[in-house]
């Protein structure tokens, strides 16, 4: 018997090997494309867009239909108070619901929100923004920056609330035991303690969050609107880089579309440099604990 | 001296779901006390402990039968209020629990959180603290560092040093030096006998010279059974049970 597998292993070996060596293949041509992908796509925006990238873009208001020049000032101001006033909405709820979820919960009405919120995630964007123009737009009788960062924040919720009930599960059983046998009540374990302990895993969820609702377009084009000049309400339409990109990029005139993909590097970036410095609060907490 | 810290359990039976795990418990611990509990793995010694500070309460459908009193008064009412009981009733575990904290403020947060503010009380609290588990020279020095960066012995250490900063009567230690070298539990040791006037301490422990070593009293638990409970001295040299006998000679378990 023995020596029948050793024989067959033999046989075999070849094969093995080969198929060792084409799966290594396989995956790391998979992986070569994500690469791929993303590259294209960042440096079709470096090359369309760069151009039109000088200081005027940062500091100047759009300019009147078909002149060329002005800038997105007031979009990119827009998209970072959209994210802002998204951030309150969607922090605060998806947090709560999550560490509900992990610290109170009883299983089935878990199971139930949990579910929902996976319904949620997969609910087009728009129909945050239809939500949101109910809800804020029509009772308010006009366009807001307040109703578009509720559809974005509404947008984050269910990814902040998958994310942060999975970190703060995994933060040990003896720590939350440690808590209380102190003689802590539970509310301050958890806000103490256990958050603290889990706070890398759910920054990095609503970074995640952050990211995607920074680029969406749709929920607010009926909500936030968008207009071409800075705006001095949160009760008042306001722009937004995606926005300005859509109106920009459906437009004839090609000046507009050199804006639209410098609007759109401009957009990468901010996303990618709130992911950094997100990165660099986790890292530096994590080199604290361990004590360097 | 306060007389405070005396734990009398009667008649006790624990059950998790229809599982018994503790059977018909009676026992007193008197304060100032150090008292060992021994016994084979799964015997019940984490449950009996962990009933003193209701610990127990956290895992559902757990039963608690008979009576628990401490200080003489039951801790098993309905009007019990178990978060000042705990701060009453402190627990170091096995494994060293350091909140993601600072030194400083590992020590400091039980009694910032019951509102003690003013700086030069917590800065004299943790001092003391520190110096009464026997870490205070070798953290003086950076108290801002994250207490997860300390060593086992001492994260355990700081975890004694925390739980003493409520000022809890009772200070219940369940295998506290199991993850820890030896100089680490001597140390450890060295600082329960040292604390022994000021609380009174219930210890867990599989080791039975540790036992023998820093305990006034030894309790046997197997099956859930109280089989022998006595001055340490008596229980090792001339146990009156044939199977604590059988035990601490290691003829099994
Ligand atoms: N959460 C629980 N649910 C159900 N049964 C439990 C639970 N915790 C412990 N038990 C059971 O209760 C009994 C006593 O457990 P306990 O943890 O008190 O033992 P122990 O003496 O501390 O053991 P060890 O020395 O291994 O720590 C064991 O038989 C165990 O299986
Ligand atoms: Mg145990």
């Amino acid at each position: 018997m023995k020596d029948l597998v050793l024989k067959s292993f033999d046989a075999t070996r070849l094969r093995r090997e080969i198929w060792d060596k084409v799966m290594v293949v396989v995956l790391f041509l998979c992986a070569a494309c994500v690469l791929f992908i993303l590259f294209i796509i960042l440096w079709h925006l470096i090359a369309r867009g760069l151009s039109s990238l000088n200081p005027a873009f940062f500091t100047h208001l759009p300019k009147a239909v078909g002149e060329s020049g002005g800038g997105m000032a007031n979009a990119i101001i827009g998209t970072f108070v959209l994210l802002l006033l998204a951030v309150g909405v969607g922090v605060p709820l998806g947090l709560g619901a999550g560490v509900y979820l992990s610290e109170y919960a009883h299983q089935r009405f878990a199971q139930t929100v949990r579910f929902m919120t996976d319904v949620l995630n997969g609910v087009p964007s728009i129909v945050f923004g239809i939500f949101s123009y109910t809800v804020c737009v029509l009772p308010m009788k006009s366009f807001s920056a307040v109703s578009g960062g509720f559809a974005l924040g509404l947008m984050m919720i269910p990814m902040i609330t998958r994310t942060s009930e999975q970190f703060v599960k995994m933060v040990p059983h003896q720590l939350r035991e440690a808590g209380l046998a102190l003689g802590l009540p539970k509310w301050r374990v958890i806000t103490g303690i256990i958050l603290p302990s889990a706070i890398g895993g759910i920054m990095t969820g609503i970074m995640v969050a952050l990211a995607r609702v920074a680029g969406e377009t749709a929920p607010l084009l009926f909500t936030a609107f968008g207009n071409l000049h800075y705006t001095q309400s949160l009760m008042q339409p306001i722009a937004a880089i995606p926005l300005q990109i859509f109106n920009y990029a459906v437009s004839p005139y090609s000046d507009w579309h050199r804006q639209a993909w410098a609007g759109a590097l401009v957009l990468i970036v901010i996303v990618f440099i709130i992911n950094i410095w997100a990165q660099y609060f986790v890292y530096s907490r994590k080199r604290w604990s361990a004590g360097k | 001296m306060n007389t405070n810290g005396r734990i009398e359990v009667k008649n006790l039976n624990f059950y998790y779901g229809n599982y018994q795990a503790l059977k018909n418990v009676s026992m007193t611990v008197e304060p100032h006390q150090i008292v060992a509990m021994i016994g084979p793995s799964g015997c019940g010694k984490s449950t009996l402990i962990r009933i003193f500070n209701r610990m127990c309460d956290l895992i559902p459908s757990t039963r608690v039968e008979g009576k628990v009193l401490i200080d003489g008064k039951d801790i098993y009412t309905k009007d019990t209020d178990v978060v000042s009981l705990r701060r009453k009733v402190g627990m170091v575990f096995q494994k060293s629990t350091p909140f993601p904290k600072s030194i400083y403020d590992n020590v400091a947060y039980g009694l910032k959180i019951i509102g003690i503010k003013d700086h030069r009380v917590l800065n004299e609290t943790v001092e003391k603290c520190l110096r009464r588990s026997a870490l205070w020279d070798e953290v003086k020095d950076h108290l801002g560092k994250s207490a997860l960066s300390l060593s086992g012995g001492q994260q355990q250490r700081l975890c004694i040093a925390r739980a003493i900063a409520v000022d809890p009567e009772i200070i219940l230690m369940d295998e506290p030096c199991s993850a820890l070298d030896p100089i680490a539990t001597a140390r450890i040791e060295e600082l329960m006998a040292a604390l022994k006037d000021e609380y009174t301490i219930v210890i867990v422990t599989h080791n039975m010279q540790q036992a023998a070593r820093v305990s006034d009293k030894t309790a046997f638990l197997m099956h859930g059974q109280l089989i022998e409970y006595n001055k340490t001295t008596d229980f090792f040299t001339n146990p009156s049970n044939k199977i604590t006998e059988d035990y601490i000679t290691g003829r099994f378990g």
